[in-house]
């Protein structure tokens, strides 16, 4: 098996809640949003991994967890065996540089009072990536990869369109010679036009950079094309992951089986084939007892409302964290 | 057997127009629009942005006068409502013709619970007494699938989840009971399961209250799942339209050719996903031509001299483009 860049172990995060002073008077705890409950994962090296799930799931708190925005209330991030949020690798930003996040919203990640030039040229002297003379090459050359002329860089963000501010938070990233790229919702503001280029650029230069890459996104048709892997994400929690072909032919816990079934499919005779989710995802502030989706799964029996069930390895799928794996028909 | 023999169109738009600005820096956002809309029929409009969805869909209710002009006709069971005054529309709007917008929370009153909202709709358009209209309010959420609506009437907007903030928006759009619903977007800011949710609950007021909707969407997958009838828009303009199965099985104008297979659906995985070459023309510079010239791969020396006039030779399917693609079966696989 292809070695794990990134370990990601029984992660937990809870956003501090703020106490109304209802809440006071009546003594009752601050409201905590659990936004990553014991969350698993490796990346492994060269890898696409896909994340999906519905809004709030927890999927830019991970990522932001991973970039060390956020510090987990429990559990730990291994970076190539070294835990990254240890006093002493804390202190090493060479972390910073190998592991790059990508933003949903190039317009506000990129100031818009500089050139791409000057964007370019701060990423490469922050991490001293290399001689003062060799600056210009050097942006000529992230200029090419993320295939935008030359006279792009001495423009500034608001005289482009979505798709080039895309590419030139890309190159902005690729400068300093990143390892990890974590890319959350990438294109989700983009025209499917503009998407695919973008997609495209980004598969070429994972290939050509041996890139690893966390893809998040909503867009499950994206996700499905992009990933070697996926993992679903339902409050916090990953209930399904494994190989991205088998997972999307075959998806098998009950939510992944929900979730795919309600992307809107090209074909018109398809209408009418969806597996109908009853209700809303619960508020991350009352995550339920027991299976957390046991409010919304057609197959929940006693055991579901009050057992949590374990992420576990099924036989020629991936791992499912549901009690009635087996007995579930795939749809 | 098309449809069109069977029902006549409750809405019927004859070269519409609406430009921005004036002198020199005139905006064409919307060219010689023409569609029509009959009783329980959903039309999607489709096309990248900035290519007029919005702009046609608001000019239909009269609301782009305010910046800009429109011109051509907007025939509401045979009258026109272009011509029609700002008092007039004030009272369709939201009565006989409902829109649901882009922006669910711009459209929202934030100091008002949802139940007055969709009282003052009821009082506007109808002449249900007190408690009518709340009945009809508790009706409305229950219909959108808001659990306990009876005790949600007193909630203010920022109570309710962004899902059912837009569900909340339609049920105030569908309590006066319209017969033409425009809906912009609704569902592109949900997750996939609330959309569906909301799709399924459109195409149902569709059927059940003959109610004729125009959605504007950029997902194809959305009209495929929604729609009878889709037009095309680009720079503007209508460049295909015709019954949603036919479109998108064969799509005929090179357009819709390239938006179609940039979906990124039965490709095999990882491997380069068509793109449409360049980018959608400024409208302050539009070629003489065809406006899809730049970026066509069929194009010609005809192209960029003349503009190919959207045809209707067929009598099903109207496409703007010299040389329609001539697709046999299957463009979807
Ligand atoms: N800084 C914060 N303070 C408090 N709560 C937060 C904060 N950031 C996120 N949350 C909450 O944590 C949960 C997970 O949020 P997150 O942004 O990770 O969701 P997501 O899966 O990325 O959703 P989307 O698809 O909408 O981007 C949500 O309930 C969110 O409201
Ligand atoms: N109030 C306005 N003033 C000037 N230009 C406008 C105005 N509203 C829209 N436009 C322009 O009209 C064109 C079509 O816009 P719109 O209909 O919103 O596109 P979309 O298809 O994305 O909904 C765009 O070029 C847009 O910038
Ligand atoms: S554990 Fe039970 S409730 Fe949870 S997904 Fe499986 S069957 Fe449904
Ligand atoms: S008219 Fe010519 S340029 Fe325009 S779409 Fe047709 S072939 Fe292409
Ligand atoms: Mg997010
Ligand atoms: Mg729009």
């Amino acid at each position: 098996m292809t070695e794990a860049v990134l370990e990601i172990k029984d992660v937990n995060l809870a956003f501090k809640g703020k106490r109304t002073v209802l809440d006071v008077l009546s003594n009752r705890p601050s409201r905590d949003v659990h936004a990553l409950n014991g969350v698993s994962l490796d990346l492994r090296r060269g890898e696409t991994l896909g994340v999906v799930g519905e809004s709030g799931c927890g999927k830019s708190t991970l990522a932001r967890c991973i970039v060390r925005l956020y510090e987990p209330n429990d559990g730990e991030i291994l970076f190539q065996g070294k835990d990254v949020f240890e006093a002493s690798e804390r202190k090493d930003r060479s972390y910073n540089r190998r592991v790059q996040m990508m933003f949903q919203d190039p317009y506000s990640s990129l100031n818009p009072r500089m050139t791409t030039r000057q964007i370019l040229s701060e990423a490469l002297k922050v991490h001293d990536m290399c001689k003062e003379v060799d600056i210009p090459e050097k942006m000529s050359g992230l200029m090419d990869l993320v295939q935008l002329p030359e006279d792009a860089l001495d423009k500034y963000p608001h005289e482009f369109s979505g798709g080039q501010r895309q590419r030139i938070g890309i190159a902005r990233a690729l400068a300093v010679e990143p390892e990890v790229l974590i890319a959350d919702e990438l294109v989700s503001a983009l025209d499917v036009s503009v998407q695919a280029q973008i997609v495209n650029l980004l598969l070429d230069l994972q290939e050509r950079l041996q890139l690893t890459i966390l893809f998040v996104a909503h867009d499950l048709r994206l996700v499905r094309h992009v990933s070697n892997r996926v993992a679903v994400i339902y409050l916090g929690r990953i209930v399904e992951i494994g190989d991205s072909e088998t997972l999307f032919a075959n998806p098998s816990h009950p939510y992944s089986q929900a979730l795919l079934s309600a992307a809107p499919s090209l074909d018109p005779d398809d209408k009418g084939k969806k597996i109908h989710l009853e209700g809303e995802l619960p508020s991350p502030l009352d995550i339920p007892p027991g299976c957390p989706f046991h409010v919304r799964c057609r197959h929940k029996t006693p055991k579901c409302t009050t057992e949590l069930p374990r992420l576990r390895p099924l036989d020629g799928r991936g791992s499912v964290a549901c009690h009635h794996a087996e007995e579930i028909e795939n749809v | 057997m098309t449809l069109k023999s069977v029902h006549s169109p409750i809405l019927q738009v004859e070269d519409l127009c609406t430009t921005f600005g004036s002198g020199i820096a005139t905006i064409p956002a919307v060219r010689d629009v023409s569609f029509s809309v009959n009783k329980g029929e959903i039309l999607g409009l489709v096309g990248e942005s900035g290519s007029g969805k919005s702009v046609t869909l608001r000019s239909l209710l009269g609301l782009s006068r305010r910046y800009g002009e429109t011109t051509g006709s907007v025939y509401w069971k045979g009258d026109n409502l272009v011509v029609r005054s700002e008092a007039d529309m004030r009272r369709i709007r939201g009565g006989e013709i409902a829109m649901i917008f882009q922006e669910p929370m711009t459209s929202l009153n934030p100091l008002l619970t949802v139940g007055m909202q969709i009282d003052e709709t009821l009082k506007a358009h109808t002449a249900m007494n007190a408690s009518e209209r709340k009945a009809r309010a508790v009706e409305m959420l229950d219909l959108v699938g808001i659990p306990a609506a009876r005790s949600r009437l007193g909630e203010y907007p920022h109570q309710f989840s962004g899902g059912m903030r837009q569900r909340v928006m339609i049920a105030i759009a569908l309590a006066a009971r319209p017969q033409l619903l425009l809906a912009d977007e609704p569902t592109t800011a949900l997750d996939v399961t609330i959309q569906a949710q909301i799709l399924d609950l459109i195409l149902s007021l569709a059927k059940d209250f003959d109610m004729g909707v125009v959605l504007v969407t950029h997902d194809l997958g959305v009209v495929a799942q929604t729609c009878d009838q889709v037009a095309v828009m680009y720079a503007g303009r209508i460049v295909e339209q015709g019954a949603v199965r036919q479109v998108l099985r064969a799509p005929q104008h090179p357009y819709t050719v390239g938006l179609m297979r940039s979906v990124p659906e039965n490709v095999p995985p990882r491997t380069p996903l068509y793109s449409i070459p360049g980018t959608p023309p400024s409208l302050l510079s539009l070629p003489e031509g065809c406006a899809f010239s730049a970026r066509c791969p069929q194009k010609t020396v005809l192209c960029e001299q003349s503009r190919p006039h959207l045809t209707n030779e067929t009598g099903e399917r109207a496409v703007a483009c010299f040389s329609r693609v001539e697709t046999q079966g299957d463009a979807v696989a």
